[in-house]
Formats: structure tokens, sequence, C-alpha cells
């Protein structure tokens, strides 16, 4: 933070002090490093914030920024291999760092509450949500449970989950994310704490639902006053919830200021890349080639569950189709059928006109050589005892019989192509950045010389700013190899960054296909619309506008 | 890192236990001219007193006599042989069986899976000591017998540990890749999970070395391991366990012998484990 902007902050906040009493919340010079052997790494440098009681913050950054550690922090908790290094978390006039651990224990869940990114794995699947949504209630702040379990049943109703009064019978696997999301806000707001900590609380979420999450955290933080701080790396979703925005890079603050004002002028360039992935947009060429892949028909069912019913789709030589939808829409099913990991019940799978074979172990090399899957998580589809070179110069050995000095200098062409640096060759995949390992499972597939890839939701666990770079570096690929692409997304951002044609599902069969403009323009489909309408806008009142919207034309939603 | 910097940086529990191997290896290794007598040859008295007993008849013995007037020492350098080259004779055997049919049953599933997993729970039906001494008594007590039968009944074991674990990497995106370059199942057993799972079998290995110490030392106990008058340190502590009613020490030796090595070796394979995670997680 330069001086001129710590000045400014420090005239905001005293404003504020003039005004409305001391801040809720605050953080002076918060330092937490990494305690482990070897070299020990900052993640908090140095951070100071501010907040007041119902006042909403907003952090975002890319990961790594130190965003959840803050988050954390607030509760005077960090996590093991952590330890605070400096500085001060003053809540309501009290160090949380200097406090007894005890009474730093009985302050959370009962005026300070954690709301988790994912509430899967937050829930214990042994016990029933009322047991774990009324424990601290009981246990900590001396609530009767009856009392306790009424008040649940009142916030399981404000959160509009389906059948407020027994809902809480349930185990968290009869819920699903959504509504498991809510329960564990309901949970986190029993005691009506003073200060909410949401950590990326939709990221896991559809679009669909990550709606009705937000319309849940501005109600119930409105109606409570609650003060909230809410981490997230999506500039759409903070600005329809935070009143101030502070953006986080590399454990700094890089800039602070109220939502509106942010978004009007952001003053260093690094906010503005935040905005990157939109700022990209490809100019279809639709209709410029003959079929590659053509699906014919596709059904296909893991057990007796169907998951895909009758889907026909193309894709051009050298263009990009995006498949859209939720989770549970079969699209990654439907990435399996083609590659060739799931039998189809009907249907075929052709390559320039020549079908494919349904099963893996009846594909040729050749066949499989021509059609590379790129999967969403490059942690998992990268062998962490490999080193890069051996995970690149495989497909290599494999498919074009490369050795010696032929394949070393091919190694390092694909390095330059994904604009990686030839001497992370020797590293292990653990020493890698997201985004590198990302470029590196890109260059393995390219080293099969493929002509389809299928990107599974290839930038979906990646920031803003990464996703940009891989995006933009795919787009230049495909141009100069002439790939055809098979691209699986839930996010409309990325589907104008990138696609020629869109075909949307759901439910395991096409809702609608077309051009990109002419679907996500002028949708024909009320599912579409609903789809569309979801995806948040870098636009404070956009949240506002559309339940408005919803309220006045009747629920949407209905069409579900 | 290289072995050299691996020693100078390892913890001083790593030392003691690399000590410790480093020492029953220099025995196992140079057997005959570390001991001071033979491995047969009468020195004194039955349990004779070693060099906490002032009185102790005959030659000098470090450690005293056992119940044949045999020196302890030399025989506990002798037994190191027998039972140490015995057990990881038999340890690596079990692991080469018990982790290639694991790979096998996790890369292949459905019906290899099943058929594999089946003969386990049937093998592994019967009680092992009751299994070994049926399969001894029938075949007789030689070592090839000895070896192939314990190795079988712990490859049961190691067959459970290596194909759960395997199973958990065979999900894993990188094997499904794998698949689709159209590699073979040895490929992806050898390459892609092997590697993944060394360090749980590493530490299984340590303690099943010492189980199969244990079990030799077990059967040898009852009679039926290896055969008098070869030293084993199962044997010796059968052979003189009465000593122990008359306040005689000498059973005590062989048994020390037997849990220091334990401790050793798994003090090791503790480290090398550790040493394993460090450096890949590094980042």
């Amino acid at each position: 933070m330069n001086a001129e902007t710590a000045g400014l902050a420090e005239a905001v906040s005293r404003l504020r002090v003039e005004a409305g009493g001391a801040p809720l919340l605050v953080m002076q010079g918060l330092v937490i490093e990494t305690s482990g052997l070897g070299k020990v790494q900052r993640i908090v440098d140095g951070i100071d914030l501010e907040l007041h009681a119902g006042e909403v913050l907003g952090l975002i950054g890319e990961s790594g920024a130190g965003k959840s550690t803050i988050g954390l922090a607030a509760l005077g908790y960090v996590r093991p291999g952590c330890r605070f290094a400096g500085g001060s978390v003053l809540f309501d006039g009290q160090d949380l760092l200097d406090l007894p651990p005890q009474r730093c224990r009985a302050l959370r869940g009962t005026r300070i509450a954690y709301v988790a990114q994912s509430a899967t794995a937050s829930f214990n699947p042994a016990h029933r949500l009322i047991d774990q949504v009324v424990e601290t209630a009981t246990r900590q702040a001396g609530m009767g449970r009856r009392q306790a379990e009424q008040d649940a049943r009142e916030l399981f109703a404000r959160l509009a989950l389906p059948d407020p009064d027994h809902i809480g019978e349930r185990f968290p696997h009869e819920l699903s994310g959504g509504q498991l999301q809510r329960v564990m806000i309901a949970m986190a707001m029993i005691c009506r704490p003073d200060l909410i900590v949401f950590d990326e609380p939709t990221t896991a979420l559809d679009v669909t639902t990550q709606v009705e999450i937000l319309a849940c955290v501005r109600n119930i933080v409105e109606a409570f006053g609650t003060a909230a701080i809410y981490i997230t790396h999506d500039l759409a979703v903070v600005t329809q919830l935070a009143d101030r925005i502070v953006v986080l890079r590399h454990g700094r603050i890089v800039e602070e200021a109220p939502t509106r004002a942010m978004l009007a002028a952001p003053r260093e360039s690094y906010t503005r890349s935040l905005w990157a992935v939109r700022q990209i947009r490809k100019t279809p060429e639709p209709d410029h080639g003959a079929p590659l892949l053509d699906l014919d028909g596709i059904s296909a069912s893991y057990g007796s569950v169907p998951v895909l019913k009758d889907v026909s789709l193309r894709v051009r030589t050298g263009g990009t189709v995006a498949l859209v939808g939720e989770s549970g829409s079969g699209k990654s099913t439907l990435a399996r059928v083609v590659a060739g990991l799931l039998s189809p019940t009907a249907g075929g799978v052709r390559l320039q006109g020549n079908g494919l074979p349904r099963r893996l172990q009846d594909r040729s090399r050749d066949q499989l050589r021509r059609v590379q899957l790129i999967h969403q998580s490059p942690d998992a589809a990268l062998n962490p005892r490999h080193s890069i070179r051996e995970a690149i110069g495989r497909p290599l050995q494999l498919h074009s019989g490369l050795k010696g000095v032929a394949r070393e200098a091919r190694l390092r062409e694909l390095m330059a192509l994904v604009e990686l640096k030839p001497d992370l060759l020797d590293r292990l995949p653990g020493a890698l950045s997201g985004g590198q390992k990302q470029r590196v499972c890109i260059a393995r597939a390219l080293a099969a010389g493929p002509e389809l890839l299928i990107c599974d939701e290839v930038t979906s666990a990646l920031d803003q700013v990464v996703q940009a770079g891989i995006l933009a570096m795919l787009q230049r690929l495909q141009k100069e190899l002439g790939l055809s692409c098979l691209f699986i997304t839930h996010d409309i951002a990325t589907v104008r960054a990138i696609a020629d044609e869109v075909v949307v599902m759901r439910r395991g069969a096409v809702v609608e296909s077309g051009p990109r403009d002419a679907v996500l323009e002028t949708p024909s489909e009320d599912y579409t619309r609903l789809l569309l309408s979801c995806v948040p806008d870098v636009d404070p009142d956009w949240l506002t506008r559309l339940l408005q919207q919803r309220a006045t034309a009747g629920d949407l939603t209905d069409a579900r | 890192m290289t072995g050299v910097m691996a020693l100078r940086m390892a913890p001083l529990s790593a030392r003691i236990g690399l000590a410790i191997v480093a020492l029953y290896l220099f025995c196992l290794l140079f057997a005959p001219l570390v001991a001071p007598y033979g491995e047969t040859e009468i020195v004194g008295g039955p349990w004779a007193g070693g060099f906490w007993d002032p009185a102790a008849e005959g030659p000098a013995t470090l450690l005293g006599t056992d119940h044949l007037g045999r020196d302890v020492l030399s025989r506990l350098i002798y037994g190191a042989r027998n039972s140490i080259t015995l057990a990881l004779l038999t340890t690596t055997l079990s692991f080469l069986t018990g982790t290639i049919l694991g790979l096998l049953a996790a890369v292949r599933g459905g019906v290899v899976d099943q058929v594999l997993g089946r003969l386990v729970d049937l093998v592994m039906a019967f009680p092992t000591l009751i299994f070994a001494l049926l399969v001894l008594a029938v075949a007789g007590s030689t070592l090839p017998v000895l070896i192939g039968v314990i190795a079988l009944l712990d490859a049961t074991r190691v067959f459970r540990i290596a194909r759960a674990a395997a199973m958990d990497v065979a999900a894993q995106d990188f094997v499904e890749v794998a698949r689709l370059r159209g590699e073979g199942t040895g490929w992806i057993m050898r390459r892609e999970i092997l590697p993944n799972i060394v360090v749980p079998l590493a530490a299984e290995f340590g303690l099943r070395f010492c189980f199969v110490f244990l079990f030799i030392a077990t059967l040898s106990f009852i009679g039926l391991g290896i055969q008098p008058p070869t030293a084993d340190w199962g044997s010796m502590v059968r052979e003189n366990a009465a000593a122990i009613s008359f306040g005689i020490l000498m059973p005590l030796f062989p048994a020390g012998a037997i849990a220091l090595l334990t401790i050793g070796i798994n003090l090791v394979i503790d480290w090398a484990a550790a040493g394993h995670h460090g450096v890949s997680d590094e980042r």
C-alpha cells in the first residue's frame, strides 16, 4: 500500500469512527508465517483492516494471496503449520492473539462465526443436521435445546430451505450442495454472531445455486445487522454483497475502496486485471470446416442410472464447441464417452467420419492419440512422482517414437508452446503452481499430436488472472496447430472467451445448441435464459435487479 | 539430495537406527571373524555367568554360556546370520508376491480382483500358526519350505495393504491419462502406481520384517523352525527358557537382540518415509 492510499484509508476510517463508534474488528500490521522447518514464508505480510458493526467487507485475490488465512485470523486462528508473527487482531477491543486459548474459543461460534467453502466436507456425515446446527448454541451459548431447535427452524425458513420444520432431521448426504451451504449459514447464525467470515461459500456451486446463496447471505446479514468478511476470487460475486472491497496479492493489500468507487475507478493495474477473463472474446468463425467429431444419439449410464439421453453434437475442424450446463448435467460423462472411458449404451462416436470403437481397449494407439482429454484438476492429472520431463516425454516416446536428442528438442518446443521455461522440466509437479501444472497437462496432450482436445473444466480450479492466460494460450495454440476443441465449462465468461458454438445440456440431454452469439444473446429455451440470468455481472445492482425481476415475473426457477 | 548429505541431516533417532542396523549387518557378514568361538563349540559348563559374574568358570565369555556350555555371544553373532537372512528373504518374497498381486487386483479390478481377493480370504481364514504347522509337518521342516510357507502367509497381509493403497491411487486422474495413452497394465502398476505407494509399503516392510522374525522364532520355539545345532535367536530363547526360573539372564540376550533390531529397523524406516514425503511436498 503506498503512502497516499494509506493516508486516504486512514481518513476514511477516522470519519467512520467519528460517525459510528469503535470498529468491531481491527487488524493492525498482521503478519502470519509458515512455521515449518527450512525457509520461513510470510503468507500474510502486514495487513491493516477495519470492520465496523453491520459492514460487509469483501476480500478478493488469487489463490495464495492469503485471503483465507486472513479470514481465519479474524477468529484468532491459524492453520497448522502457520503462526502469528506480528501485529494484532482486535475484536471488540480485545486482542485475540493475546487472549488465552479458552477465551478465544469461547468467542468462536458465539460472537464470530465461520462459513467454509465446502459444506459437504464441513458437516459430520454421521450426525443429523439439527444436532450439528444447535451444538454451539446449546454447549457454548447456554441456550436451551428446545429453544435452539426452534430458532434453527426459523433460520431454515428464512433461508428458504424446503420443509424447514423437518429438514434438520436429515443427514448431510440427503441434501444438495446448495442446501447444505444454507444449513451451514444457519449454523453460523444460530448464536447471532457479531461477525461472520464467509470463505468462498459459492465457489463450488453452480451459477443457479450461487444466486440463491448470494440472496440468502445478503438477506440474513441485512436482517440481523451482522458484520461480515466475504472471501472470494470472483469480482462479480463480491460486488453484490460488499460495502467495501480489499484486493489482496501475495499477503499484502493492493487496493482498498468502497465497492462502487473501486468498480468505477480501480487505481491499481492489478485490480483491473481481475476483470481479465471477461475481456477476452473470440470472434467466432462458424461453419468453416468439415466435421471432425460427430456424436450421434449417444446414451450412456452408470450402472442402471441413465446419465446421457440421445445426445448428438458436432465439432468442426479447427472449431471450438462449448458444452455448458450445471453439475450433474452429464457434460463430463459425455467427455468420457468420447475419450472411450465409458462405453455408450446407444449411439456412436465418429472421428472424421470413421467410427471409434466404444471401449478403450478396442481403440488403436493411433485412435487414442487423436483424441486427448485434459482434466479439470491438474493436481490429480499429473503423477506426483513423475518429473515434468517424464510426464510430457512419455507420450512423445509412445506415440511418435522420439528418443534422445530429438525427444529433448521436442520437449523444449512443447514447453515453449505452453509458455513455460525449460528449466521446469526436471521439477516434480508439487513444485509448480496450479496454472503451471495445467500448462504442463496441455503440453502433455499436445505431445501426442492430437486432432481433438477435450477440455473438461480446465480453468475452473484456477484464478481469474491465470485463467485468462490459459484461455488466451489455448486460443493461440488452436489457431497455430489447427486443433478442434470440445470445451466443457459452467462459466459463461469462459464460453464468450473461447467458443464458436455452444451446446447447453441439462439432465443428460441437449437443451439448446447453435452458434455462440445466437445462443448467448437470443436464447430460445427458458432453461438457457435462466442459466444466463444467473451469471453475475460486475455491477453492484445486478443481484437486486435480478431478484426484483424474478419477484415480478413469477419465479423463473419454476422452469427447473 | 545425495546420500552423504541425507545422512548428515538425519535426526538422532535415524542415526541410532542406522548404527544398530549397521552393527547387525557387520555381524551378519563377518560372523566367523567377529565371533570369539565357533557356532557349536562347547567352551564351558552350562549357563556359566558372563561379565557380570566375577566367579565365572572356564574361559572368559562375555555373555556367559547356554544350556550346553556354548558361548552365547558367538551364537548370537552366528544367529544373526541365520535369523536375519531368513527373515529378510521371507519378507522380500512375501512383499514381491503381495505387492504384485495387490497392484494387479487394483488396476485390473473386476474378476481378477474378486478371484485374488477371495483366494487371499481363504488363506487368511486359517490361523497362521496352525497352517504353518500343517504344511511344515507334511512337507518337512526344511529351509525352502519354511521360507515359502511364511512368505505365502505374510503375502496375504501385504496384498491387502498394497491393494487398498493402490486403489486410492488407481482412482486418480493420472492413471486415467495413462490408460487413455494406451499404457499396459504393467506400466500402470510399475510406473504410475507403485511410486505413490512406496512409503506405506516401506513402513509395512519394517513391521512385517519384525513379525516374520518373531514368527520364525515362534516356529523355532516349538521346534519346527531352524533345526539345532544351527544358531537362531528364536531357538536360543526356547532352548534356554527354563533358565529364567533359576534367575539366569541368558534367554534375555537373544530376545534383546530381536527387540533391538526391531527398533533399529523401524527408526530407519520412519526416517526414510518422512524424508520421502519431505522432498516431494516441498513447494
